[in-house]
């Protein structure tokens, strides 16, 4: 089309909507349109809605919608401080303030709204103020520094907003004035209102309910309030934030149809009274209804837009009344109404939830049938609320026990309520940018993307109010799922494979090297990533002495050197004690040793002894001595079995009922010098008093009257797990054999540096799978499983007696090459209760 | 002339160990006039690079114990203890923080290994 051709667009009102008409005209019909575009405000288009944020830090910049550079860019006229005055709908020409006489083909009135100011004595006074702008925040920012106690008239959601922002200005004292008997009216009932105010008071907000101002007072500058029950506070600083009043002006002197109570009378089309002119946002009046959202507000938008390009798209669209729900956090406390949140008995069930020690508080309204969610409000915690809301609009069917929805499934196997995948295609996961289930999907289908952040880019969900980006993230997720599409964890630049995909392939490839893995599978030279997860790979497959072959350099730091570095670059020692039971005479063994290199010793949590503080150059002397008194390594170093814990069981214990001990012992023998994706520890208890805390361990045994019990994928660490109970009532020959299986499907399949229990919430299935495939063979694979095990049970060699007696082994534990006998001379020790302890390394300066 | 003579700073260098004293793809410490040299025989490469011991993060005599591998081509020591990583060409710290550690020439003579201090 060409510039002759092109119909003119007129955009009087450069807000949020106002902008958002210009994105979706431009992304639909790039070239139909000729846009101008007037503002009153000096600058392009901002966040109102995240307005507060510039309190808090955000600039003006971050605020801003799009820059100068995109109206620019887009060909679109911009005028900025420079309102539009006079309509002249004959001759369809806006007259500017600025005397622009712009010509038009389609007149689009995104005016949006002011503050709604009652007429209250005083309301002129320097320091009382309104919030909307850039520009009141700017002036309130000026007159907060001399201002001390600041009061907000309204309680409903801006003017909680506007008690926030006099927060981050720093007022000691804060009022929120409500005329109606609770906060929040449109949104929440009064139980919701008494527990948000609680948890504002908390927070040092205080809140006035039934408060009428009646009079402002002070000389030039605000110094108080009086109210009609005839009480007063004293405050130098005021917000009015009591509601919004469309602006409707410039509509009005041109004879278009306006509400009684203000707002430009729209139609299904957002059309006004005169055909060519469209209003959108919160100047339009639809169906007696003025929204004060922007959600409904981009509809609008993109109702107008659509309509408009039909010629180009050929697709229409109408406004219907806009879902009004809302999620917000004020400050820090989460808010949310969905539905219609004050449907009442006998129109509807009421579920409610109430928590006063935790502040929270849910209500949902359920159809009479109790087949449908029909509203609800969440105070405190609305972690649920975009699920809630999904369910509501596209009238999914809910739990058996509604209550599940807000309380979570408490037992048993059902999740309670749909996921976000059982929503229908046209659900409407962001109403910012009404973008649909449909949509998101079509883009990670078909279009391949699989990020957030792509999701965003392309489909624009997420980028409003940010709610729905969990539920983005679910989507996602789910979808790929569904789709099958793998989610590769390759393991670094090197190695464009998993390492599960690695370990089967030097596995056929009969790989024992580093080197010939990296050779062969790999590219470049490798780093500190792959070095270590090859070299378990290795060691998992073949139980090789870790440091030959050339290996040892690709081990991690701690299984180069066979011991634990500790602060100040000196080594700990821990020698293999299975299942914690020991003679005197290794006891003296330990102490002499400690004694004789100077070492700090403990007893560690797994039932051994740790001597701290050893030089690297001493370590294959104090193995050799330890070695000589029939001590093996403990492998403490590597990710590799630990130890396996117990009880003193039916040996001394009155209790017991089998040999705890004697079975731990088995079983750390088995399994010793084991290497896999991450540290492995175990433990056997006598009886089901469990002093062992087995079910805190990797593999986990318990005694019964029977034989054992086992469970796995426990977990201590930071986020603790208990083990789930694999099989029951064991003889101690199935036991090992479950634990062979079990080890080595985990070895074989888990993820570099995943601990069993990670790599169980992981599993697809779960531990259902698990017992599948390690109890009834679903997989075939148990045999092979087992053999595989015994081989490296076979193949177990204690690495520091083999290392100790191999010269060229040997000789790499020095730290000065060139110089052997010396020790490193920043290693530094201070005294600490009779024993030694590294320097701080924070107080150290080489 | 004068340009000729700030270019050729004599590079002072200094016999630190042989060759085997280093174990291929990894590296080890040497003690020269009193200072900890971290020395590294990147066999894969060919190259071999020096650098100090110190890994200066907490202060720790350790670079040498470090994993050697490179990121995008550039050769890098890994610090065992937090796995900061360094450049064994420029030594810049190759995470986000500022670290810096000096490395130094080497040069192979027979079995003889000489860094340039």
């Amino acid at each position: 089309m060409t510039n002759g051709t092109k119909r003119r667009v007129v955009v009087v009102g450069n807000g949020m909507v106002g902008y958002k008409f210009c994105e979706k005209l431009i992304a639909k019909a790039p070239d139909f349109f000729h846009i101008t575009v007037f503002g009153e405000e000096p600058r392009p288009a901002y966040d109102r809605v995240h307005l507060s944020e510039y309190f808090a830090g955000k600039t003006a910049e971050d605020l801003t919608l799009a820059p100068l550079d995109w109206y620019f860019d887009n060909n679109i006229q911009i005028h900025l401080s420079d309102p539009i005055t006079h309509i002249d709908r004959e001759n369809k020409t806006v007259l500017s303030h600025h005397g622009l006489s712009v010509p038009y083909d389609y007149l689009i009135l995104a005016t949006g709204s002011a503050p709604f100011v009652p007429s209250i004595l005083g309301i002129e006074k320097e320091g009382v103020f309104v919030y909307r702008t850039i520009e009141d925040l700017e002036m309130m920012q000026s007159h907060a520094k001399k201002a001390r106690r600041g009061a907000v008239i309204g309680g409903g959601l801006l003017g909680l907003e506007a008690g926030k922002a006099l927060i981050d200005l720093g007022l000691e004292e804060i009022h929120v004035i409500e005329f109606a008997p609770k906060l929040m009216p449109r949104q929440i009932d009064q139980s919701g209102s008494d527990m948000l105010k609680n948890k504002l008071e908390a927070l040092g907000l205080k809140i006035h309910l039934s408060k009428n101002t009646q009079e402002i007072t002070g000389n030039d500058s605000i110094s108080g309030m009086t109210f009609a029950d005839g009480s007063k506070l004293d405050v130098d600083m005021l917000v009015i934030s009591a509601g919004i009043k469309p602006r409707d002006e410039v509509a009005r002197l041109a004879g278009l149809e306006v509400g009684s109570r203000g707002g430009i009378v729209v139609n299904n089309y957002l059309q006004t009274s005169d055909p060519a002119i469209f209003a959108i946002g919160e100047c339009a009046l639809h169906n007696h209804m003025i929204y004060g959202l922007v959600a409904p507000g981009y509809d609008m938008a993109d109702v107008v837009a659509t309509n408009l390009s039909k010629a180009a798209t050929s697709e229409s669209k109408s406004f219907v009344s806009f879902d009004m729900s809302t999620k917000l956090k004020l400050i820090g406390v989460d808010v949310a109404s969905f539905g219609n949140p004050f449907i009442q008995e006998p129109d509807c069930q009421t579920i409610v939830y109430e928590n006063k020690s935790k502040g929270v508080y849910k209500r949902i309204n359920i159809s009479i049938d109790g087949k449908s969610l029909l509203g609800g409000i969440l105070i405190g915690d609305a972690e649920q609320y975009n699920m809630l809301l999904q369910t509501t609009i596209n009238n999914l069917v809910i739990p058996k026990d509604p209550e599940d929805l807000i309380l979570g499934s408490r037992g048993g196997e059902s999740d309670g309520g749909a996921g976000v995948m059982a929503l229908p295609d046209e659900a409407l996961i962001c109403s910012c940018e009404a973008v649909s289930k449909g949509r998101i999907c079509h883009e990670i289908v078909k279009n391949k993307v699989t990020t957030i952040d792509g999701i965003k880019k392309c489909t624009k969900a997420g980028t409003g109010c940010g709610g729905c980006v969990p539920l983005v993230k679910d989507l996602v997720q789910g979808t790929m799922k569904a789709q099958g599409i793998y989610i590769r964890n390759i393991l670094c630049e090197h190695f464009d494979y998993t390492r599960q995909e690695l370990f089967n392939l030097v596995k056929i490839n009969n790989l024992r090297t580093y080197d010939e893995v990296l050779d062969k599978f790999g590219k470049d030279d490798g780093c500190e990533v792959c070095k270590p997860a090859i070299a378990s790979i290795l060691a998992s497959l073949w139980n090789e002495m870790i440091l030959q072959k050339d290996n040892a350099t690709a081990q991690d730091s701690n299984d180069r050197f066979l011991a634990n570095i500790q602060r100040g670059g000196t080594y700990s020692v821990v020698p293999r004690i299975p299942g914690g039971e020991i003679t005197p005479e290794k006891l003296i063994v330990i102490g002499q040793v400690a004694q004789k290199y100077g070492l700090y010793t403990k007893i560690t949590g797994g039932q051994r002894i740790d001597m701290f503080g050893a030089h690297v150059g001493d370590l294959p002397q104090i193995w050799e001595e330890l070695v000589a008194a029939g001590f093996e390594s403990g492998h403490a170093y590597g990710k590799s079995l630990r130890t396996v814990k117990s009880c003193v069981g039916t040996t001394w214990c009155r209790f017991g009922v089998q040999d705890s001990v004697s079975f731990a012992i088995e079983v750390e023998n088995r399994y010793k010098g084991l290497r896999s994706p991450h540290k492995l520890k175990s433990a056997v208890s006598g009886c089901i008093r469990e002093c062992a805390e087995a079910q805190s361990k990797d593999f986990g045994i318990i005694a019964t009257e029977k034989g054992w019990n086992l469970y796995v994928c426990g977990n201590g660490g930071s986020k603790p797990q208990h083990a789930l109970l694999l099989a029951t009532d064991l003889s101690s020959e199935i036991c090992l054999k479950l634990i062979d299986r079990f080890l080595m499907f985990y070895i074989k399949t888990a993820e570099p540096l995943t601990r069993t229990a990670t790599w169980l919430n992981k599993m697809e299935g779960g531990i259902a799978y698990l017992k599948s495939v390690i109890i009834d063979d679903s997989l075939g694979i148990c045999e092979e499983l087992e053999k595989e095990m015994q081989t490296l049970v076979n193949n177990y060699q204690c690495e520091w007696k083999e290392a100790v007696e191999t010269p060229e082994i040997r000789k790499r534990f020095v730290h000065f090459v060139n110089a052997p006998e010396v020790k490193d001379p920043n290693v530094k020790y201070e005294p600490l209760r009779d024993q030694i302890m590294a320097t701080d390394w924070n107080k150290v300066t080489a | 002339m004068i340009l000729e003579i700030n270019t050729s700073i004599a590079i002072r260098w200094r016999q630190a160990c042989k060759i085997e004293d280093i174990p291929e793809n990894g590296g080890a410490c040497v003690l020269l006039d009193g200072e900890q040299i971290a020395i590294y025989n990147f066999a894969r490469r060919n190259e071999w690079f020096a650098t100090q011991n110190l890994c200066p993060h907490k202060q720790q005599m350790v670079l040498s114990r470090g994993m050697i591998g490179t990121q995008g081509g550039e050769p890098k020591v890994a610090c065992p203890f937090h796995k900061k990583t360094f450049s064994l060409e420029t030594g810049k710290c190759m995470g986000d923080e500022a670290y810096q550690i000096t490395t130094y020439p080497v040069k192979i003579e027979g079995n003889l290994v000489f860094v340039g201090l």
